[in-house]
């Protein structure tokens, strides 16, 4: 395991003016490890989609994120409501968020579908009542 | 990159090492070293912010005098719009034109007037369907350099179009050898009067491999008192402004992007904002825009650190003399409005510098960062500044990459003092 790099983030769920934070550090994380601009941004979009989710959804959660030399993977995991129908969920422009979510711009139904597009592999864990585990991998 | 020439320094004699500058230094480009400040030439993007906070007024830009421009036979000065809004009662742009010309320069070319044919063409190269959208402004250099050094994945999104400077260095160019043929190019000698340093590195610099027609930079602050005991008041001066409301709205923040009459824009200002929405493009979380435009001073252009007036109180006198001037004064002419023509872009845009890479190898990238998360755990978290480096997280960095000592921290110091004192007390009672 030695060969393997991990960050740790609580995403919190009362702030969501400073959600995105973790994207932003893991961001320049990447860049110090000389990770290619266009990998960053996936890694980026999809971290940040996933808090985002988290922040609207399940009232925060946690990020890990693993570096190895031939990928990055991202694990965020909630104590949320869970996700009832996944496949619905993942359908472009379906979303259970709140008006005054989308009001601020969040909330579109794009969130899971662009985590899904910028990464090359993601699994949904989900239980309702229990939470919501989203695993993605972005290849290097 | 590597041998990028900047025009922030530090007078080592005043600077007594407070760690001021190092906190709001936007890149983390300042250490403290042997008490006093040392800046990071790869990382330093010549915003000026260290000059604005340096209570010791240690840190200076470098710019050019006056006197700089006496190897010239045909002097020009290019004022940038900033200066207009220097100055008490001021009603007329021709006093400060007329002004220039008395203190040496034998002919002024306005910034905004080019700026005004260089918005112009951004409305006709916006309807182009080849480009990356939203477009970010190319003219303020810092905002250049910084995505060049952070945002990699947007250095293609800048339009490649020169900043009006360029546009009017190049114009008052052309004018000079129509206007006397008998001048070689060597003769003419263009210089930019800049509210900011960055604008003097730019100059000296390039951008890519685009040298700049710019042949010196003065700061508006440096001839400010020359210029005002030069400028008269009177009724017979020669009209020389040629410049509208859209040319002179370019010194304030959001006058550039109004210009372009499409409301799908964005403008932001202050270094700190600018860096919040380069990372929110990043992450694709803005509604969709035609044109971002981005100062790194507060206000725009009037925050510039090289300037004598307030921002807000110079972009308020700016509105007063826009009032009754039109629109625009400058228009392209009919048959080149189709297309923006050649001269007017970058001969190419810089690409990714990874300044923040910590070795050329991943796998010695990836074993410097472990022991850095490793370290970081170990200090206190406080972020003090006291070893010289503005946070702990950047402390632990630069002792991975060998550029500083543990023991450069002076709580962890001293607590090693306390314990080790502790512990010699335990074996002197000896009991």
């Amino acid at each position: 395991m030695s060969d393997l790099l991990t960050f740790h983030f609580d995403v919190d769920g009362d702030d969501f003016t400073s959600a995105g934070q973790a994207s932003v550090q893991i961001k320049k994380n990447l860049r110090q490890l000389g990770i290619a601009p266009d990998t960053i941004r996936r890694v980026s979009i999809a971290m940040y989609e996933g808090e985002i989710n988290m922040v609207i959804h399940a009232g925060g959660g946690e990020a890990d994120v693993t570096v190895s030399e031939t990928y990055i993977e991202i694990v965020l995991k909630d104590q949320g409501p869970g996700i009832a129908n996944i496949e619905q969920a993942m359908q472009e422009g379906f979303s259970t968020a709140p008006d005054a979510i989308r009001s601020l711009g969040f909330g579109a139904g794009m969130g899971l579908p662009n985590m899904k597009r910028y990464t090359d592999y993601m699994n949904i864990e989900s239980e309702v009542g229990v939470g919501t585990t989203i695993t993605m991998r972005v290849n290097i | 990159m590597n041998n990028y020439e900047h025009s922030v320094y530090l007078d080592v004699q005043k600077c007594i090492g407070c760690t001021t500058c190092l906190r709001h230094c936007p890149t983390q480009a300042i250490r403290i070293k042997d008490g006093h400040a040392v800046i990071n030439e790869r990382r330093c993007i010549d915003c000026g912010e260290c000059i604005k906070i340096c209570p010791k007024k240690a840190k200076k830009a470098v710019c050019n005098k006056l006197q700089d421009m006496d190897g010239f036979k045909w002097k020009i000065a290019l004022p940038a719009p900033t200066l207009y809004g220097q100055f008490e009662n001021m009603d007329d742009v021709d006093y400060i034109l007329d002004g220039l010309l008395k203190i040496g320069f034998d002919d002024v070319f306005e910034v905004s007037t080019a700026a005004e044919l260089v918005s112009a063409y951004t409305r006709i190269y916006l309807k182009r369907k080849d480009i990356k959208k939203p477009v970010i402004s190319s003219a303020c250099p810092v905002v250049l350099r910084l995505i060049c050094l952070r945002f990699p994945s947007l250095t293609d999104n800048i339009i490649p179009m020169l900043p009006p400077m360029e546009i009017a260095a190049m114009m008052a160019r052309d004018k000079a050898k129509a206007e006397h043929p008998e001048l070689s190019d060597e003769d003419i000698g263009v210089c930019f009067i800049s509210p900011c340093p960055a604008k003097a590195s730019y100059v000296k610099n390039g951008f890519g491999s685009y040298k700049s027609r710019v042949d010196k930079v003065i700061s508006i602050s440096d001839i400010y008192f020359q210029l005002i005991n030069a400028m008269e008041h009177t009724d017979n001066i020669k009209s020389l402004s040629k410049s509208g409301m859209i040319g002179i709205g370019w010194a304030s923040s959001g006058g550039e992007a109004t210009a372009l009459f499409n409301d799908a824009y964005l403008a932001a200002d202050g270094i700190d904002n600018v860096n919040r929405v380069l990372d929110q493009i990043e992450n694709d979380n803005i509604p969709p825009l035609e044109y971002i435009e981005l100062n790194a001073c507060t206000g725009g252009c009037v925050g510039g650190v090289l300037t004598m007036q307030n921002p807000f109180i110079a972009k308020a006198k700016l509105q007063t003399l826009r009032r009754y001037l039109p629109v625009s004064q400058n228009f392209i002419p009919k048959e080149q409005e189709g297309e923006v023509p050649a001269d007017y872009f970058f001969s190419e845009m810089p690409t990714y510098y990874p300044i923040s890479r910590l070795s050329a190898s991943m796998s010695e990238s990836m074993r410097m960062m472990s022991e850095i998360q490793t370290l970081r755990k170990e200090l206190p978290g406080i972020d003090c500044g006291a070893c010289g480096a503005p946070t702990c997280q950047a402390f632990a960095e630069d002792v991975v990459k060998g550029n500083a000592n543990l023991s450069d921290c002076t709580i962890m110091y001293r607590s090693q003092l306390l314990e080790y004192l502790s512990s010699k007390d335990d074996t002197s009672d000896g009991k």
